[in-house]
């Protein structure tokens, strides 16, 4: 009998175009044994939510390097709970100062990666996080 | 939440529902038959289509196109589309949706991505139960998106009445080697990139194969070429014509009921295959190895080995 595939979407959200952070954790988390969905660029948090609820991921990594994360995470986690999906896993990667690290995670991330984070890490979180929920 | 309430929120077009159904199917979770047998007869009518062809022909932005036809004319539309596991990590990376951006907040629209899982033939094992799923749930069109596919991957042809085979221009010999399998189960063609140099030369080329095919069996219907842009929807509405016009006609000569025949009696047979298969699997697992144990010291060999296995189960 199969065990349950964990799927992840990782999505770039709003107006940066730098996706190599993004792909190298879609790679990572493939070579985990992870379904990464990939969607590319530019998403809105509607995007990136209805593709979590078609796609029934467990997990969502955004990557976002635009400064524009405290509108725009909150917003994906808010439209989770409005769907009835407040248990996906949601986590974040990009250039998040210090200070908004803390905020996110009161807004209901689970994790965030700055720049230089082994993704050993990050898939380990993953891991650990899908499991528990 | 149970099965019945799956299927119950799934038929009252709950995307959510169908969301979970697919994993289930997926995942082989043991709901799964029930989950079908309630499906089923809600199944049927739509329209199937089904693109197949080599990596990077265009697949997913032609069918972007191809709903949005769909849609200006208030079809619902469902796409299964499927991209490779990996072989050794089991793990994906899914991309066909990075086309079909512009579609990702219409509720008339569903997409599925799917790892195929190791399973062979350029669709995933859970494919056409998805498919299945999405017919349940109310979509007019069902479109099948086949990962990447050599010279062999025909399974797409019984999960869908219409088969699309996309090509593109420059790849020369290619179209050569692909004489057999999947070039012989295309109703339609379509060259994809039509702005290519050398996009005449492949149609031309696409042709010359199909007529000696024609010429050896001339009453089987000559399979249509389509030249086609997927960046800029370029032909997309001819090809669309063409599905339709098949399904017309495979309707009106009674193909359709055969084929829908053979697909489901094919699915019925590998459904069953794969389950003895698992079966035998779980035999072998299960402590006694002594039968294979001979087998490797040849006092027994694998053809009588798996006659006495089959017989046990």
């Amino acid at each position: 009998m199969p065990e349950e595939t964990t799927r992840v979407v990782v999505a770039k959200v709003g107006l940066d175009g730098h996706d190599r952070g993004a792909k190298i954790i879609a790679r990572a988390l493939r070579d985990a044994g992870m379904e990464v969905i990939y969607t590319g660029l530019h998403q809105t948090p509607d995007q990136i939510v209805e593709t979590t609820i078609q796609e029934d991921a467990n997990a969502i990594g955004v990557s976002i390097l635009s400064g524009a994360h405290m509108t725009l995470v909150p917003r994906i986690i808010e439209l989770l709970e409005e769907n009835d999906a407040g248990d996906v896993v949601v986590f974040v990667g990009g250039t998040i100062p210090k200070d908004d690290i803390d905020k996110l995670k009161e807004a209901g991330v689970g994790e965030v990666f700055t720049p230089g984070t082994p993704t050993k890490k990050a898939v380990e979180y993953v891991q650990e996080a899908v499991s528990a929920s | 939440m149970n099965g019945n309430e799956l299927t119950e929120r799934l038929l009252s077009g709950d995307r959510r529902a169908l969301a979970r159904v697919i994993s289930k199917i997926e995942d082989e979770d043991p709901q799964t038959p029930d989950i079908i047998s309630e499906l089923y007869q809600h199944t049927g009518a739509a329209l199937s289509v089904g693109f197949t062809g080599p990596p990077g022909a265009g697949k997913s932005s032609i069918i972007a196109k191809l709903i949005e036809l769909f849609r200006e004319e208030d079809k619902k539309v469902g796409v299964v589309s499927v991209d490779p596991s990996s072989p050794f990590t089991k793990g994906a990376i899914l991309g066909d949706r990075i086309r079909l951006v512009d579609h990702f907040l219409d509720k008339n629209v569903f997409i599925r991505s799917m790892g195929n899982r190791g399973h062979l033939g350029g669709l995933a094992g859970g494919s056409r139960l998805a498919g299945l799923a999405m017919e349940a749930y109310g979509t007019d069109v069902v479109i099948y998106e086949t990962m990447g596919v050599g010279q062999g991957e025909v399974e797409v042809a019984s999960a869908a009445d219409t088969v699309v085979l996309c090509l593109q221009p420059g790849a020369g010999d290619a179209v050569q080697a692909l004489k057999a399998g999947v070039m012989e189960i295309a109703d339609i063609f379509c060259i994809n990139k039509s702005d290519h140099p050398q996009a005449n030369e492949a149609k031309a080329e696409v042709r010359s194969t199909l007529e000696i095919g024609h010429e050896l069996d001339p009453d089987a219907p000559m399979p249509s070429i389509i030249m086609t842009r997927g960046d800029t929807g370029e032909g997309i509405e001819e090809l669309k014509e063409k599905i339709e016009e098949h399904r017309a006609s495979l309707e009106k000569s009674g193909e359709l009921e055969k084929r829908q025949r053979a697909s489901q009696r094919e699915f019925v047979v590998s459904w069953a295959a794969n389950k003895m298969q698992n079966k035998v699997q779980e035999r072998l697992q299960r402590g006694d190895t002594k039968i294979m144990e001979r087998v490797y010291k040849r006092e027994l060999d694998p053809i009588s080995a798996s006659e006495k296995i089959f017989e046990e189960i």
